[in-house]
């Protein structure tokens, strides 16, 4: 099953079973079925609960928070994540707001697809992780896996808070797995897993990442005897610092991967949280790779150098394993 | 004409919600609030003939101006003091204060201050119904979003207005066209004839009354909401009128021309005349009303003073609802 094939299955069943859920955004209905076809069939199979909206990203969010406060679950499916911007206003002020001001609940769950792809540009390639985990009240959550596609978006519709669940554009069609949801377990929303043991050190990704991490860490072990460890955070907000601190007591160092901009969010929360909480399991300075401090670049030769890949994670860590 | 019954009941929640804002404005300067207090002096006859018209199931989203809509609606007088006096026992426990109060689970929502924010939230619960067969043809559950000239020019709004029509929903917007956002001319904040031409735009009935006149906005609004619940799509109203005081306590509005002042009158004073002059009041009976009126206020504001503030050490710090988030899972 394919990453893509996977949300579209989790949605077809949370239309099937629980009749408050309905999708709402561009683009999602009739034989279209979406910009990346995660919806495709679902607004025949379910009359009237896969709505097409106007581009109108705030309203959208806010026609959503108004239908969760009412009973609903409803899913809102941004075409890109960079156009939540649009909506940002709704996302944090409003949706992350409300529990604390009024004590009731806004399970809403906003599907983004993020990350880059060669020619997508400035605009169609963001990851809005830093921006939407800073405001108190949101949920952010990245699967890497065809399993977490499934398990994490029922999850994220389980959940009682405000989602922002962030689907990687690359992975929807590139990431094929076996995988029986009838059979397969999966961790809670909010869990933090190991993808590869290892005793040398710890490569801590989400999203894409995960799979430059994975690589990565195969190299180390097969051409240069490192044994790495790949933490995938799934959720980046909140962070499930006991695992990645377990992890780091088991390895004493740590390499923080993601495709977002280098300035503050996940990848800077987990280098503070080390330096705070797992100083004493340190035997060296923790390093981040993050994307370039630039707008994302359209041309292929730039896009590829833009972030962190395999190879720029291989070379942290030879370093790294030389401290 | 509205029946008598209805221009009394009007008439009660206009005199109830100037003497609230009057006594909460008395609280500010008596330092007894944190923040600024925002009054609807001015806007009552609009605001009130708007909350009068709902019903249990509707869906009122008030904006700053909006004391006698939500007393319209049903608010008490006793949730107006605890919020703006902080009080722990407030609908907004003292996270949140003065207008930004409410109870989503009464159709009352709580505003966020983002202009135009709260038409789409509006909006989605009337789709909600929608979805869930809750609607009865003919005779919908309605949705009223306040919002005004300053309001009508932000993205949120636009966007929200335009969905509303796609969906052809039982949405009302009641646009305050107050002459001033915050200190703003409307020449400086739209350039159309007039607002309620922008319904031709949306492709939603427009509706234009004078604010001023308490009947026209009891004609006016009652006509939008009574098409609004007959299935005829939103509705968009759009009252002329002036904001009779600062955008809030701070401000003491010295920025409004003589001669615009002169081309408003007071809503509730000329209601009253009205009303004693048509014989359907008498003085003595205004006088009740008015006394029945700051006894309830200072009733509210006596039991809200009495109350315990929040306190930091016993704060619930939580912005989310699932505190441990690494066991949820779906079923």
């Amino acid at each position: 099953m394919k990453y893509l094939e996977a949300i579209r299955l989790a949605l077809a069943e949370l239309l099937a079973d629980d009749q408050r859920v309905f999708i709402y955004g561009q683009d999602i209905a009739g034989p279209f079925g979406g910009a990346f076809k995660a919806t495709k069939g679902l607004s025949e199979r379910f009359p009237g609960r896969v709505l097409n909206s106007p581009i109108s990203e705030d309203a959208m969010t806010g026609l959503a928070i108004g239908a969760a406060m009412d009973g609903m679950r409803p899913i809102v499916e941004y075409q890109f994540a960079d156009f939540a911007s649009v909506a940002f206003n709704q996302l944090v002020n409003h949706a992350g707001s409300i529990f604390y001001r009024t004590g009731r609940p806004c399970p809403i769950v906003a599907r983004l697809p993020v990350g880059g792809t060669p020619g997508g540009g400035p605009f169609h390639c963001q990851m809005p992780e830093t921006w939407l985990s800073n405001h108190p009240g949101l949920v952010v959550v990245a699967p890497a896996t065809v399993a977490d596609a499934y398990f994490m978006l029922k999850d994220a519709v389980a959940c009682r808070d405000p989602v922002a669940f962030l689907e990687h554009k690359y992975l929807y069609y590139h990431l094929e797995a076996e995988f029986d949801p009838r059979v397969a377990e999966h961790p809670g929303l909010g869990r933090a897993v190991v993808r590869r043991q290892g005793d040398d050190l710890t490569i801590v990704a989400y999203s894409g990442m995960v799979h430059h991490a994975t690589a990565a860490a195969a190299v180390l072990e097969s051409d240069h005897n490192i044994s790495a460890e790949v933490v995938d955070l799934r959720c980046v907000r909140p962070l499930d610092e006991e695992t990645i601190l377990a992890s780091l007591a088991r390895t004493g160092r740590i390499i923080i991967a993601s495709e977002g901009f280098p300035f503050g969010g996940p990848t800077a929360e987990v280098a503070a949280l080390v330096a705070e909480k797992g100083f004493a399991y340190l035997d060296a300075p923790p390093v981040r790779l993050a994307a370039r401090d630039t707008p994302i670049p359209f041309h292929p030769e730039l896009f590829a150098e833009h972030h962190p890949d395999d190879q720029a994670i291989v070379q942290a860590a030879l370093e790294l394993a030389k401290y | 004409m509205s029946d008598n019954a209805e221009r009394i009941r009007l008439f009660k929640v206009m005199v109830l919600a100037r003497t609230c804002d009057d006594r909460m404005a008395k609280l500010k300067a008596q330092n007894e609030v944190a923040g600024s207090v925002f009054v609807g002096r001015g806007q009552e006859a609009l605001s009130g003939a708007a909350g009068i018209q709902l019903r249990p199931g509707d869906v009122f989203a008030p904006l700053i101006r909006d004391q006698a809509g939500r007393f319209g609606y049903g608010e008490t007088p006793l949730d107006v003091a605890r919020t703006v006096l902080g009080r722990r026992t407030g609908p907004m426990r003292g996270r949140d204060g003065n207008v930004h109060r409410g109870d989503w689970g009464a159709g009352l929502l709580p505003m966020i201050s983002h202009l135009g924010a709260m038409a789409a939230p509006v909006i989605g619960v009337l789709l909600s119904r929608r979805l869930t067969g809750k609607q009865k043809p003919g005779d919908l559950s309605v949705g009223i979003a306040s919002i005004g000239d300053g309001g009508m020019n932000t993205g949120a709004l636009h966007e929200a207005m335009n969905i509303a029509a796609v969906e052809r929903l039982p949405f009302i917007l009641l646009v305050a066209d107050n002459q001033f956002a915050y200190s703003t001319t409307s020449d400086r904040t739209y350039a159309c004839k007039h607002l309620v031409d922008r319904a031709i735009g949306y492709g939603v009935a427009g509706h234009r009354c004078d604010g001023t006149d308490a009947d026209a906005c009891l004609a006016t609004v009652g006509a939008a909401v009574a098409a609004a619940r007959a299935g005829k799509g939103p509705q968009l109203v759009v009252a002329d009128l002036l904001r009779l005081a600062g955008h809030g306590t701070h401000d003491d509005a010295s920025y409004v021309p003589e001669d615009v002042k002169s081309r408003f009158g007071d809503c509730l004073q000329m209601f009253e005349r009205s009303l004693i002059q048509q014989g359907v009041l008498d003085a003595a009976a205004v006088a009740a009303i008015r006394d029945e009126a700051r006894r309830q206020i200072e009733a509210a504001v006596e039991q809200a003073r009495a109350e315990p503030q929040p306190e930091a050490a016993t704060e619930d710090w939580s912005a989310r609802c699932e505190r441990d988030l690494v066991h949820v899972r779906s079923a």
